[in-house]
This record gives structure tokens, sequence and C-alpha cells, in this order.
């Protein structure tokens, strides 16, 4: 018995263009933190991505939810931006945050003076901290170096930036916004300084699709360069590439930050069963084709194994990068010291009225950037309703959950349905977790593929990176309905490269082991390398 | 003479298919043999016998159809590949004394000498491999006349879709169709191995026949998935035959799979049968010269451990997934003997960012360099030691998995290897 599922989508008919009142471009944090905010409003919005949710910076950083201490030296304005929207999101997103707390810790040779200076700076920022004696520091968090010789301890907490993305648009969705995956913008079209319509494709299937916006933001974060320069406009972006590594088993409770001026490896941040060990900063010319490297994997885990010695030891199991997307002019003072404040652009000054861009900024503040996008949006269409994500919580959805590391096992074993078999067994997620995500995946675009529902679950991303789980969700995706023809085949050689982009960096020890393993169960065994090339012997 | 020592004449290290193969192969020639290492590998070979499954190495990855024609473009495109020192022949009659053991243990392989066969997956892919196990023999026939079809699957068995393969390969195959049945009676469904011992079962395997009558529309042949029995698995198939009266063949799925299972416990059958004696999920700790040129190997690891006389040593102890080798941050060592690895020459060079990439990686040629009669060699370029062997995929310049000829590798360069240590203690003593 294979139970249909609901492949029917609420997805637009290609014949007529879209109308709507705002066309938000990117769907990152910022994007569909602006779809929310912009349907509790009341207004109508497309949110278009050219990929997937957090597929840019949004999606490649560490989850952590600052408590503005980062800052306290570069720009006060950021520290205290990310102290007030920290407390914000810990009271109306809690089911997206683990506040666990962070110390600041240096050691043997660290700046002597920024260790002085840090808490000064800390008070005139607001942001509460407090003197941690080193022994004490070393208790709470037992893998700490013994050559500590400071710590403090600040307000800083996890957060699941996937969860976050994926709730945000939940809620648009639910109050009618519509979400364009795999879409990307090709041509504006601007007439008497408006842009009249949006020319559109979707990247899998080549359909072209056209919107006609009161209002169009660019929020394509370190692409909005090159969205603003298809009206005519020339922005000046920085491209700063961070690598970040992700280990196996959790390694401490709270989040460790270098206590010294921002530099490479000096964050590392929990969440649920992993940690996250980052990060450089690379100027880079573009923001695309960005992949971690061996040579930066090697200075992340020996920078990194100064303050946390076990890193030097412990399995990774993927590596990853983004770019952040910072505005600002050229300076000397290096990447880390330009304004993480963001830049809200309203271009009718350039000449195109009803165009907005919103870039730079962080993941900590992307609901005041998105509160002063809506601001602009709204008033230059004459609404009055005022911002209710700083009051209303984020609702919690059934089908967001699955991101979360050591989730899946819980609600597994609690439901207790020995039909629900299991497909992924590192993380533990059974075919309910797929069915709940391709049911929610099918009202938002024609195709629903294993990437897709691998980046919103954990599957691939236990010790075996999918080389088992891919194979048993393609089948059920099958099953069920959602996967049709010959197309499984091109799907999971896609999910394993998208994954292996993660893991050749880090393949020594164990994860070596296992990528033997991986390629002995699909090149050797299954032979999906040659599947591309037997078009003849038919 | 010490009391608790085994004495032979070669210790086989490792118990993959290189050193099972090896030990057979020893025994069989009148070696006392031991075999020490985990025979678990085996199974992952997914019970297919490979033996060169692309056209050329550097022409993208064509499969291979005439494996014999494309051994020819491999050994120009790859003269250091261990295929390349080995004459045909000797490859072919590793092939036929390996089979022809397993078939007197009761495990049959079928194969057409000149050509390799195609067998359909549970992905819907389509395997190239030389030999396969008789229970896919209409795997291979099907694939290639494509008559009507049925695929089943067993509700709840996981990673097994029939519907998928239908989907993936209905489009070229007009006459192909999938159900999926409830193996009611049965207890475990979930994996390959509790399900095939099910089948086993009388009662479960007629349930089987009758949820299948009722499937079927006029099809000639129906395709299962690879958990038809365990021990008795021809009879399971040869009944199913019988019963509906029609041909019936297994798909192989994710290993670790029946197949494979099967060979493993075969080749285990055949240690016993030809006298060899085995040290299996034991590992070796230490190997030390003892006077003459022979060796002492300490067996491991619980203590005490067990000490092994051998006059000479077979290195299969496989690459990283065997722990033959092991990969640090900073380079690739060889665990037993700490002999050296040709390697690429740092990190960033192992892997290409395409991970299927047309040339495979370059880390999938690390490995042991040896002499042409399969010795590993020592940092000046001779020998190591005079009377130690290597075979299997801890070869260098051997990328197994791209070219799909794995088992072929290891049985041929074990048989190889075993002929050259007969053949020196045959010019010592001779």
């Amino acid at each position: 018995m294979n139970p249909q599922h609901p492949t029917a989508l609420s997805y637009p008919s290609a014949t007529g263009p879209i109308r709507t009142q705002v066309l938000i471009i990117g769907g990152g944090a910022t994007g569909t933190g602006l779809a929310r905010d912009l349907a509790l409003r009341g207004l109508h919005c497309v949110l278009a991505e050219k990929e997937d949710i957090n597929a840019g910076a949004s999606g490649a950083n560490h989850g952590l939810l600052h408590s503005g201490a980062r800052y306290v030296a570069s720009d006060m304005d950021a520290a205290k931006e990310c102290r007030e929207e920290g407390e914000l999101l810990k009271r109306l997103a809690p089911h997206c945050i683990e506040a666990n707390g962070g110390l600041f810790v240096a050691v043997k040779g660290d700046d002597e003076n920024y260790i002085a200076d840090f808490p000064h700076m800390c008070a005139d920022c607001g942001i509460p901290f407090e003197e941690l004696d080193v022994k004490l520091a070393r208790m709470l968090e037992p893998a700490l170096s013994p050559n500590l010789i400071a710590a403090y301890r600040v307000a800083d907490a996890s957060i699941d930036p996937f969860r976050l993305s994926f709730e945000n648009l939940a809620q648009a969705q639910q109050l009618g916004t519509l979400f364009l995956k795999d879409t990307a913008v090709v041509a504006f079209e601007i007439r008497n300084k408006r842009i009249e319509t949006v020319r559109l494709q979707n990247r899998q299937t080549g359909e072209e699709i056209t919107v006609i916006a009161d209002q169009v933001v660019n929020a394509a974060g370190a692409w909005a360069g090159y969205i603003a320069a298809m009206a005519g406009l020339e922005l000046h972006m920085i491209y700063s590439k961070g690598t970040l590594l992700v280990t196996q088993n959790r390694l401490t409770r709270r989040v460790i930050n270098r206590l010294r001026p921002a530099t490479d490896a000096d964050i590392l941040v929990p969440g649920g069963t992993v940690s996250i060990l980052g990060t450089t900063s690379v100027r880079v010319p573009s923001p695309d084709g960005i992949r971690p490297t061996v040579a930066e994997v090697d200075l992340i885990i020996d920078q990194g194994a100064a303050m946390v010695p076990v890193l030097e030891s412990t399995r990774f199991i993927r590596a990853y990068a983004g770019v952040r997307p910072l505005f600002g002019s050229q300076h000397d003072g290096g990447d880390r010291s330009v304004s993480r404040g963001f830049a809200l652009l309203d271009h009718a000054s350039n000449g195109v009225d009803n165009f907005i861009t919103i870039t730079g900024g962080k993941l900590t503040t992307f609901r005041l950037m998105a509160e002063k996008t809506a601001d602009l949006v709204a008033r230059r269409l004459g609404i009055s309703a005022p911002c209710l994500t700083d009051k209303q919580p984020l609702p919690k959805t059934e089908f967001s959950q699955w991101t979360e590391p050591g989730l899946a096992p819980k609600l597994w074993l609690r439901r207790h349905d020995p039909n629900d078999n299991l497909l992924c067994e590192c993380d533990m997620v059974p075919k309910s977790a797929v069915e709940s995500i391709t049911a929610q995946l099918s009202r938002s675009g024609r195709q629903t593929d294993l990437t897709a529902v691998a980046l919103r679950s954990r599957i691939g991303k236990g010790p075996c990176q999918g080389s088992y789980c891919s194979v048993r969700v393609a089948a059920h995706m099958y099953d069920i309905g959602v996967l049709q023809g010959p197309q499984g085949i091109p799907q999971l050689r896609d999910f394993l490269q998208e994954r292996w982009l993660g893991q050749h960096p880090l393949l020594w020890d164990l994860p070596l082991v296992q990528s033997d393993l991986m390629q002995a169960l699909h090149c050797a065994f299954f032979n999906i390398d040659q599947e591309q090339n037997q078009e003849e012997p038919w | 003479m010490e009391a608790g020592r085994i004495h032979c004449d070669l210790l086989v290290i490792g118990a993959g298919m290189a050193g099972a193969s090896a030990a057979l192969f020893a025994a069989k020639r009148g070696l006392k043999t031991v075999l020490v290492g985990s025979t678990a590998g085996l199974q992952f070979a997914g019970g297919m016998l490979d033996l060169l499954g692309v056209q050329a190495p550097n022409t993208a990855n064509i499969p291979a159809l005439r494996p014999w024609e494309a051994m020819a473009a491999l050994i120009q495109e790859q003269p250091l590949h261990p295929y390349a020192r080995i004459p045909l022949q000797e490859i072919r009659r590793a092939f036929v004394e390996f089979t022809e053991l397993l078939a007197s243990a009761g495990l049959s392989y079928y194969c057409e000498p000149e050509n390799n066969l195609q067998i359909i997956t549970s992905l819907g892919t389509r395997k190239t491999t030389y030999l396969v196990p008789k229970s896919m023999q209409s795997n291979a026939a099907a694939l290639a006349q494509k008559p009507p079809c049925l695929l089943v699957d067993f509700e709840g068995l996981k990673g097994f879709s029939a519907r998928q393969i239908s989907a993936t390969l209905g489009k070229h195959w007009p006459g192909l169709r999938h159900a999926s049945i409830s193996l009611n009676g049965a207890v475990h469904k979930s994996y390959p191995q509790p399900l095939a011992w099910e089948l086993e079962n009388q009662a479960v395997r007629a349930v089987l026949v009758k949820a299948l009558r009722k499937q079927l529309q006029g099809e000639e042949v129906i395709g299962l998935p690879a958990v038809l029995g365990l021990a008795s698995a021809g009879q399971v198939q040869a009944e199913l035959e019988k019963e509906l009266g029609l041909k019936v063949f297994e798909i192989p799925m994710l290993p670790p799979s029946m197949p494979g299972l099967r060979l493993k416990e075969t080749m285990e059958k055949l240690f016993v049968n030809l006298g060899i004696q085995t040290l299996l999920q034991r590992q070796v700790q230490k190997v030390a010269r003892s006077e003459g040129d022979g060796f002492t190997a300490y067996i491991g690891p619980d203590e005490p451990l067990t000490m092994v006389r051998a006059r000479g040593i077979l290195l299969a102890s496989g690459r990283f997934f065997g722990k033959g080798l092991h990969a640090t941050r900073k380079g690739i060592l060889e665990t037993i003997f700490n002999l050296p690895v040709y390697q690429p020459e740092n990190r960033a060079l192992w892997h290409h960012e395409d991970l299927l990439h047309s040339q495979g990686h370059p880390i999938n040629r690390a490995g042991l360099e040896t002499d042409e009669n399969f010795r590993p060699l020592n940092s000046d370029g001779n020998a190591a030691f005079p009377n130690l062997f290597a075979a299997g995929t801890i070869l260098a310049h051997n990328d197994w998995m791209h070219l799909k000829c794995g088992s072929g590798l290891s049985l041929a360069t074990a048989y190889a290897a075993v002929n050259a240590f007969v053949q020196t203690r045959s010019n010592a003593f001779g």
C-alpha cells in the first residue's frame, strides 16, 4: 500500500503574471523575516529565492545569537542592537533558540590590554557580563584549555537559523505569501522610474514567471549587488568568506568566544548534539562557488585548539563556507572591522521609486532589519499598520522542527509507532518526518527534491553523511508519490555532491573510512557515476 | 619451539576478498595457512564479482561490456595498475579457481566469460559486473531482453521501492510493472537479514507465493529484493520458480546484503574444508622478524596474544575501511609494517571537489608499491622483506571504486602473490 501523497500544488498558473503588493527577492533570514513582518501587516507578498531557504550567509554561519559582547570594541551600535534583539528573540522565538549562555575566555599569550578593557567596553554598551574565576570557568566547561587566564560570562545563545527562517516563512505563507523556490530574477522592466514587471525563471524547469509588484525589495544578501545592477544601480559590496566546521559531538554546554580582537576560529557554538567552530575571513571576488578548503580547515583547527584542546583530535563531520555581505567603502581595517550594521537603501534617490535594498547586518539583527524595511515599504504604500514581530511570538510549526539535532530521536521514541521506520539511523529521522516535510514543500513549488528534504531535516547530517539515508529516503519518496520517473538518480547524485563539498576537506581518520564506504556503495556497488553515460546501450 | 605458538607456511593478514581468497589459494597449494582478520568487509562486496567495469580509466565513466578488451586500454593508460603485472590468462584462472571453490561449497555463480553482465539494482541503476550469484542470472537476462516483468517490494523493507525501480527504468522497458506486498506472517520486515531468515520458513513463503499470484498479469519474470533465504538460498528461489511457473530473480540492495552474506558464509565454510586455521575478528598487534627469514606475529587484541610463526606473510589488510591504511591530517600510513605509502603530496590533493569526477580521486590510488612478485617496497625501492607479499586494495595505483574492479583486483593479486610465494619457496628449497 502506498498512501497517496498530496501533490496538488497551490502554485500560480504559468499563463498570466502574478500580481502582488511586494516582491521580496532572497529567502534568507531577512527575506523570510520581512515576508512575515509584511504579512502580519496585512500585505500580500511573493518571496522569490533562486535556490532554497538560507542558501547564502543565513545558512552558513555559527548559529550564534550574539549577546553583543563580540562587537564592543569594533562597533558599539552593533553591540547594542545585538543585545536588544537577542533579548527580544529569546522571548518571542524560544523554540528556535537554546539560551545556553556564553563565555569569553583568554589563554596565555592573548592581548592583556584587550582583556583589561573588555569589562569596561561591555559596560559602556550596557551588555551584562560577569567575571569568572578561571578555575570555575573550567569546571563549567571542562573542555576549556588549562592555559586559561581570563573568563567572562555573557548572555550569548545558540539559534537554529534554518528553523528560524522556516518558521518565519511558514507564518507568512499561512497569511497568503507565495514562496517561489529555485526561482531567480532574470530582468527588471523599468518605466517611468518604476520597476513595472519583474521577469523570473524557475531554475529547475526553465519556466518563466512574471511578477507585477507595487514594491520590490532586494534582500538577496551577498547577491544584493547583482540584483541592484539589474536595475541599473551600483552597490559597493564586500564579500568576506567565512569557513566553519561541525563536530560530531557537542563539546561544550555554552558558546565559547576567544577574548581577543576578532580573528580566525575564535568562536565555538553548541547546537543540539553538535558544536560549530569558526570562522575565517577571506576577501573573495564573488559570492558564488564558495567552498571550504583544506588549508582553512587546518587553520581553524589549529587556532581553535588553543582555546578548546580537544578540537585537535575530535571528529568533524562537515565543513561549510558562507559569504558575509558587507556593505561599505574600501578601508584598511580588515573586513572584520567593517560595520556589521545593516544598510537600508531607498533607491528612490537613485531614480527607481519602488525599489529598496536591505543588506549587510547579521543573523542576530535580522528581525530589526526586516522591521525597518517593512516600515519603509508600508510608508510608500500608505499603510499605517504597525510592526508586530516585536510583540507577537513566532508560531511553532510541526514541519519546521526537524532541523534540530537530537529532536527526531526524542519524538520517535515518544510516539513509538512500529510502522514508522527510521530512514536515517544516524540522527533517527523517521518516515513520518519525511512525509510532513514533503507535504509542506509541495505547497511551495513544483519540485520536491531530496536535497530540499535534507535541508529541512537532519538527513545526511550524521556520521554517514547520507550514504545510507539518501537511498532510503529516495525509496520512500517514490513510494509516497513525491518522486516520479527517472529523477531519483540525478537527485541522489546532487544530494551526495552537496554533502561531498562539506566533507572532502575533512577526510582523515574515521571520516575518510566513512567516505571510502560511501564511494564503495554509490560508485562501486550502485554505479551511480556511470548512469549518466548509459543512454547508448539501450 | 615454544608452547602456544602456531607455526605455518603463510600467514594471511586481512580477511576481506583478497585475504580470504589468498588463504584459499594457498591452502589449495598445500601450504599450511593461517588467516587473521575480519570477514565483515565481505558483506559489503554485495555478492557480485567485478572484473573491470569501465571502458577505459580516462574516458569518463562509460561501462565496459567487453571487459578483456577494456583491460588492454587500462594497462596502456595506467601501466602501474596491479592488473598490468599479471598475465590475463592468470586473471582468468584466478576467477575460475575461485568460483570452482565456491561451487564446491554450494554457492553457484554465473558469468559469460567474454562479457560483462548488467543487472538492475534497487536504485534502478544498471550495475556492470562480471560474475553474479545464480540468483541474479535472470536479473541480467531480464535487463538485456526486457520481457514483461513484475518488480515486487515488501512493505516495511527499508531502501527498496519497486515503484522507484520501475519509474527509473520504465521509459525503456514498457512491460515493466511494480507491486508492493505485505508479508503477513513475517515479524521482522525492516532489514534484509531477518527477512531472508523469515523466507526460509515454508509458511512465510506460502504467503509470498499467494500474494505474488494475485499480482501477476501475465508477466514472464518476477524481480524481488535480494532476501530470498540465507543458507538455502538456491532452494528458496527454485521453489518460488516451481510454484509460480516462471523465472524469479534477486535485485541487489544496499549492503550489507544477503548475497554478500552468503559469499562470506561460504568462504568461512571453505576455510574449514581446506584446513585453514583462522583467527577471525582478531587483529595483528605487531610483527617481528624471527630467525631465518620468518616472521613472528602477535595476534590480539585480547591478552594473552596468540603468537604465529610464519615463513611468509601476505598482507591484505585493505585500505582505510579495512584499516590497512590510516590517514591523519598530515599523511597516510601503513598500519602494520609502517611500509612507505605512495600518496599525493599533501591533503589538498587527495580529493576533487566533484565527488563523481571522471578521473577518480587521487587518494584512491594511494597504497603500497611492490616489485614484480608483489613484494612491498621499502624506501630504497627494494623488496622490504624477501617473504612479505601484498595483495588487494592496499596496493598502489588502483582505484577500484572508480574502475569497478574490486573483486577481480583482489582475486587476481591474491592469486599472483600466493603463486609468487610458492615460487620463492620452491626456489629456496628446490
